[in-house]
């Protein structure tokens, strides 16, 4: 009776990513009401500026009224504004912002922007206007795990993995890329483009110099798209400097060409300014087919025009952008140092990185088997037992078992210190737990000690967990 | 090559705006009427809005500023508004716009807020229903004349087909029982699988709600076919008279035989409140899988938490609704009256209606012949000489030409008055032009010529037109 799209499951709802938040509304913490409950690190969101903007809005009573500068109420003209091309004012304070992050390297044409209901709805749309049903896009793992609601359930797209891998920090190669296009081949999906997330979630690193430039080449002799996912572009908070896809092209004398027009960015204002509720997401593209199409389709998702209005004066303050944008990168990098030290303390490593809102975490060496199996055990522990909700590397198709997203800016400080006293007590036991077994089974072993088995065999093994715990 | 490197969607003209009747908008934009500046311009008559009582939620927002999670007093939610972005929707929005849509209803009905779930605008809301309710090349009734941007929100994307659902004028355009049946057997006959009906009640263009037999027939027919009946009630709170518009939430309660899982509702704030900048668009589904579905869906058009917040305020303050709801109601119904009463000293007629935001209006007579070519003809005329943008009948997929529809709540009383009197002036300066009376017109008997246009080319631009707020201050400013 309904349709197929409503009895599949290319929602993705069922993936563990969604569950762990289950778990999370059913026994949330709270410092007060529920100390024991689980803490929330499976959410990318941004809480650790809002005084800033709070404290703006206090300065700047008109928006909130309605009111123009004139101090004319425009209450009737917002609530009339339906035009799909967005309110001006508002793209080009967008606009501007976005060059501002990017260190003023390029600046953005306002014509070549689409406004769209959250970044949720700007890749949506995107795969609407590039892809046909059965088309498929290349995505290098391990990804958000929302792109295969966002980008497959009702356009009817594919995804065929990039595979990363730890051995080289999980950066993109041509080889992989090759791969990719091989894979999608024989699975007789027709490739359409390759979509990145720079700076990557769940990494957390921006993409280097060297995988952008591969990037281009890749796309330019495949004659397909990119998709550029930059949301995560303003929470760059250390070196290496953020380098939009953009800037390359400008770098490499590729605007004016064919290429340009196949490369196209995903922006929104739910990680950089921790607006998430108010979904203001962008699309930006060169090629004025795309945004023709693309304006159209936006009015499945327009942007309220009361937020529109509000975010144009906030963000035409250009006092306040650069201000904002400084301190919220100080308090990142801060945050960032507070979760990866603090992992540190226990035995944890983290991927290095510089940007974004959460940690890639290195626990292969907790699991009882290198296995997707033994991760789920340890992500049911750490869940339930521990009572942190963190993100399996599974729910964002990584190739490797055991590396974990845990969010670092959705808390308050005390809360996050609270979250590394659990982990420390968590490793304690296990490491408790796991010299008890293999005193145990050295004791078996011992006790059935072949003879053709030389002593050190034993003493290597052993020692191999810790060697494990050590590597970068 | 361009094109390749796109997929079909983006390319093909399912977005309906490569349509002829661009060129009402283009001379409107090209030259917009302004009372001061351009007393001579083009008034727009396309634009389906309610812009007449502004004056009251202006009062209500200064009165109230705690809505605002931006003013002194409602900053302290400001965090939690922003972060909130929960599919969900705040629970006291939804309760609040489950209690507006009973209030327009005269609590008559008793809409549950957990089935209430946020989509971008009725647009959106349309879409999705399609999404989840039939698959590509399945197919929805829809009487017609209807909403012309139905065939971009229904099928664009979804690749969903809309087939008519052919009303007359011979019984008010009325839908009846072997309308639907007709449609349907017509239907099969070329191997059209249909899912579903959508009715838009009261409807656009014709301004006329279902009565409560015709809705039976209705509900009795989506039961025996097995098919979904989508209803969309934008206009619910423009009818004049509020207690005789009967809902299909009140039908269903009398029909307990009826099957509760084929039953949806399309709502927005964009009329009723005039807020269609808001982007406050509701699917309402007494199907549970379509209710989970959908909100899942939803996460592509949420509803901004900022515009939640304030509207979740709004909409429970009962004295205010209750007083908003009678007042627009009022208002609506004197600037229609101030329309056919002025119309009909010239003989003008138009199709009798009491709801919506603009009126069905028959100048047939002024048709060369009765096609749609002639219709063109004289909606050019219409535009270039009396400068005046309303919408031909043709672009709503009407069987007949010669009717055309007339927006009349987007304007002030002095713009009504210029629109009278520039049609009753050129009604009497042309008499000639009055080719056929209706009486030759019957007498003559000629076949209808019906456009070799297919219907999926014919649209018109309002609500998916671009251009109509490029007179808006806001665009202005920046420009």
């Amino acid at each position: 009776m309904l349709s197929s799209k409503v009895t599949c499951n290319s929602h993705g709802q069922d993936s563990s990513y969604f569950l762990g938040w289950e778990e999370y509304e059913k026994n949330p913490y709270d410092e007060v009401k529920n100390p024991n409950g689980i803490i929330q690190m499976g959410l990318a969101e941004n809480q650790l500026s809002f005084d800033l903007l709070e404290s703006w809005l206090e300065n700047n009573p008109q928006p909130a009224a309605f009111k123009d500068h004139n101090n004319q109420s425009i209450f009737k003209e917002l609530a009339l504004f339906q035009d799909y091309h967005g309110l001006p004012a508002f793209k080009n304070a967008l606009v501007k912002f976005m060059s501002e992050i990017r260190g003023n390297t390029v600046s953005f044409d306002t014509n070549n922007l689409v406004l769209t209901a959250g970044a949720t709805s700007a890749n949506e749309t995107l795969m609407f206007c590039l892809a046909n049903p059965g088309d498929a896009f290349l995505i290098p793992t391990p990804y958000y795990p929302g792109f295969d609601r966002d980008l497959k359930w009702r356009t009817g797209a594919e995804i065929v993995p990039i595979h990363c891998s730890s051995l080289n920090g999980f950066r993109i190669t041509k080889s992989a890329l090759e791969e990719a296009y091989k894979q999608a081949e024989k699975q007789n999906l027709k490739v359409k483009g390759v979509l990145v997330t720079n700076p990557s979630n769940p990494l957390g690193t921006s993409l280097s110099l060297h995988e952008l430039d591969l990037l281009v080449n890749f796309i330019s002799s495949k004659n397909i798209h990119l998709i550029s996912d930059e949301i995560y572009s303003g929470t760059v908070f250390s070196y290496p400097c953020f380098t939009s896809i953009m800037e390359v092209l400008k770098n490499r004398n590729l605007m004016n060409t064919e290429i340009a027009k196949r490369v196209h960015i995903v922006y929104s204002l739910s990680k950089d300014l921790g607006l998430p509720g108010f979904r203001i997401g962008a699309i930006y593209s060169n090629d004025e087919l795309v945004v023709s199409a693309a304006t159209k389709m936006s009015s499945f998702g327009l942007i309220s025009s009361q937020t529109q209005h509000l975010l144009s004066e906030i963000l035409s303050d250009k006092k306040f952008t650069k201000s904002y944008l400084l301190e919220n990168r100080r308090r990142l990098k801060e945050r960032h140092e507070m979760l990866v030290k603090g992992l540190q303390k226990t035995g944890i490593r983290c991927l290095q990185s510089n940007a974004g809102l959460f940690c890639w975490v290195d626990m292969r060496h907790l699991l009882s088997s290198n296995t997707f199996e033994g991760e789920m055990e340890l992500w049911k522990k750490i869940v339930y037992e521990v009572g942190l909700n963190i993100s399996p590397g599974s729910s964002c198709h990584c190739s490797e078992p055991g590396w974990f997203r845990v969010c670092f800016a959705n808390m308050s400080e005390e809360t996050l210190i609270l979250a590394m006293q659990r982990v420390q007590s968590f490793v304690d036991c296990m490491a408790k737990k796991s010299m008890q077994s293999r005193h145990q089974q050295l004791l078996q072993r011992n006790s059935r000690r072949s003879k053709s088995l030389p002593k050190w065999v034993f003493e290597l093994s052993f020692n191999q967990r810790e060697i494990t715990a050590d590597e970068r | 090559m361009g094109y390749n490197l796109l997929s079909k969607i983006a390319t093909n003209n399912g977005h309906g705006e490569n349509s002829p009747y661009f060129d009402g908008w283009k001379a409107y934009d090209a030259n917009p009427f302004h009372p001061q500046n351009n007393p001579e311009g083009v008034i727009q008559m396309g634009l389906a809005e309610n812009q007449l009582s502004f004056d009251l939620i202006q009062e209500w927002i200064k009165a109230n500023p705690n809505a605002s999670i931006c003013t002194p007093q409602g900053a302290s939610g400001f965090k939690e508004t922003a972060i909130f972005q929960d599919y969900h929707g705040l629970p006291a929005f939804r309760t609040a716009v489950a209690n507006f849509m009973n209030r327009v209803r005269g609590n008559r009905v008793k809409f549950d807020p957990d089935r209430i779930v946020m989509s971008g605008g009725a647009t959106g809301a349309h879409e999705t229903l399609a999404f989840c309710l039939a698959n590509p090349g399945e197919a929805f009734l829809v009487p017609t004349p209807y909403y012309p941007a139905f065939d971009r929100d229904l099928r664009w994307r979804t690749g969903v087909e809309l087939f008519p659902v052919v009303c007359e004028s011979s019984n008010n355009f009325k839908v009846t029982r072997e309308g639907l049946e007709t449609a349907y057997e017509k239907a099969k006959l070329d191997n059209i699988k249909v899912k579903g009906l959508l009715i838009t009640n009261p409807s656009n263009p014709l301004g006329t709600f279902l009565d409560r037999n015709t809705l039976k027939d209705v509900v009795s027919f989506i039961n025996e076919k097995n098919i979904h009946l989508v209803c969309d009630e934008i206009y619910a709170g423009t009818v004049t008279n509020g207690d005789e518009f009967v809902s299909i939430a009140e039908v269903i309660k009398e029909e307990p035989k009826c099957n509760l899982d084929l039953i949806h509702l399309v709502y927005s704030l964009s009329k009723d409140m005039g807020f269609p900048g808001f982007r406050v668009g509701v699917v309402y589904s007494y199907n549970d899988n379509v209710v989970n579905i959908a909100r899942k869906m939803s996460s592509f058009g949420l509803v901004s938490t900022q515009t939640q917040h304030m509207l979740a305020s709004m909409l429970s303050d009962d004295k205010f609704i209750e007083n908003f709801i009678s007042e627009s109601r009022i208002r609506l119904a004197r600037r229609h009256e101030m329309f056919t009463r002025g119309l009909a000293q010239v003989g003008i007629g138009s199709l009798e209606s009491k709801a919506g935001l603009f009126f069905w209006m028959d100048l047939r007579r002024f048709l060369k012949e009765p096609t749609f070519e002639s219709e063109m003809t004289f909606w050019r005329v219409i535009i270039n000489e009396i400068k005046l943008n309303v919408s031909p009948g043709q672009s709503f997929h009407c069987s007949e030409p010669g009717w055309f529809r007339v927006c009349f709540a987007n304007m002030d009383d002095e713009t009504t008055l210029i629109a009278l009197w520039r049609i009753k002036t050129f009604v009497r300066k042309n008499r000639n032009l009055e080719i056929k009376t209706m009486k030759q017109y019957w007498q003559n008997n000629q076949p209808l010529m019906l456009s070799s246009r297919r219907y999926d080319d014919i649209l018109t631009p309002h609500r998916i037109s671009p251009h109509s707020p490029l007179a808006s201050p806001m665009v202005r400013a920046q420009n």
